[in-house]
């Protein structure tokens, strides 16, 4: 199974860009123009996420950097004991949400100390791979058409990524713990 | 609530700098997060001008109305606002099978896509649509069938079994989607009732 869906993943990308050329030539569609006229959209696009993005790096970068991240880890440590969840995940469940590379930076870090098949590697190894980057997520997609108001997006990103902590939580202690 | 963290972040982190005497590492810590900023946006730039080519080919083609109208109950389920054979449909689908295969580079131009269509029927262009909540709540929790990167990490720490994981993140991320489409619904139903 997992090495099936590893070809799938694999084959993905040239079987679409093929099918999507030969289909497109039998439909007499020009397609190189087509692709160039298509692509001047991406620059534009591009372009414009570049704000979101250098901003939300920023204050990223500052929060982690200037000890804030460790000193939030510190006061919940207690709290977090108590109900059974092991501290040094926690500022990976914090970032997660943040950055992308920031928190792969925590996973990696995590299971090189505590060893990849350690609960703390398998619980760090979970969260990464079932959660996403949100707020990066909504910087880009509603950067790229200006929406400014948001709405409830956020909120509903950010419990998501609550709820798919604990159920990382859950079922690792339940499987493997 | 965007204005509030990300004020919050820079000043609560300049505060803490302050307190620990390591007032210098936020200077540094500005240009960096600046640099990384433009990095990732140009890390972006080659990706979204390929796929944005392919997908007008695909376009063209009458590929991505084929889709729509394959992608059918499911969909609408999902996006009740989007009127029938809307092209947004098939960018809003090739964005769900990117993520599902691990695809992060090919699913955020396809999202896109797909958020500018929304946009062409969103009335307040500043305001975000239902229909947009939706496209973030699904993309925020995104299922995915195999972390590939992961399971390298793992291989490269010498792993007993890297892809042991496969199971509980699907189990993980089957949860969270679940969730955040939920969650995504009650907040629809809170805003039609004020």
């Amino acid at each position: 199974m997992y090495a099936l869906v590893t070809q799938l993943s694999i084959w993905a990308i040239p079987v679409l860009l093929s099918y999507v050329l030969v289909y497109a030539l039998y439909k007499r569609v020009p397609v190189y123009d087509t692709f160039v006229s298509g692509a001047k959209g991406g620059f534009g696009t591009t372009i414009r996420l570049m704000p979101h993005l250098v901003g939300m790096m920023v204050a990223i970068t500052v929060f982690r950097e200037s000890g804030a991240l460790d000193l939030l880890t510190q006061a919940l440590r207690p709290v977090l004991n108590a109900i059974g969840f092991p501290a040094e995940v926690l500022p990976l469940s914090l970032l997660r949400p943040v950055t992308g590379t920031g928190s792969l930076a925590i996973t990696t870090d995590l299971i090189a100390r505590y060893g990849p098949d350690s609960y703390i590697g398998r619980l760090a190894s979970t969260i990464q791979g079932s959660t996403d980057t949100t707020l990066y997520v909504l910087t880009v997609y509603f950067g790229a058409v200006a929406v400014t108001r948001t709405k409830y997006a956020l909120k509903v990103g950010l419990l998501s990524d609550l709820i798919g902590v604990i159920a990382s939580v859950c079922i690792v202690s339940l499987i493997f713990g | 609530m965007v204005n509030y963290i990300w004020a919050g972040m820079i000043l609560i982190g300049v505060a803490v700098a302050f307190v620990n005497g390591k007032v210098d590492a936020v200077n540094k810590a500005v240009f960096e997060g600046a640099k990384t900023g433009v990095t990732v946006t140009f890390g972006l730039l080659s990706i979204l001008i390929f796929w944005m080519g392919m997908m007008k080919i695909a376009e063209e083609a009458g590929l991505l109305n084929k889709m729509a109208r394959l992608l059918g109950p499911l969909a609408r389920w999902l996006f009740p606002t989007i009127p029938k054979d809307h092209p947004a449909f098939g960018y809003i689908l090739s964005n769900m099978t990117a993520n599902l295969f691990g695809l992060g580079n090919a699913a955020t131009p396809m999202g896109i896509k797909a958020m500018q269509e929304l946009q062409k029927l969103n009335p307040d262009p500043k305001t975000a649509t239902p229909a947009m909540c939706t496209l973030l709540a699904l993309n925020t929790s995104s299922m995915t069938l195999i972390p590939t990167t992961i399971i390298a990490i793992r291989m490269n720490y010498n792993s007993a079994n890297p892809a042991d994981i496969v199971g509980v993140t699907l189990v993980a991320t089957f949860i969270a989607t679940c969730a955040a489409i939920m969650i995504d619904r009650w907040y629809q139903r809170l805003e039609r009732r004020r």
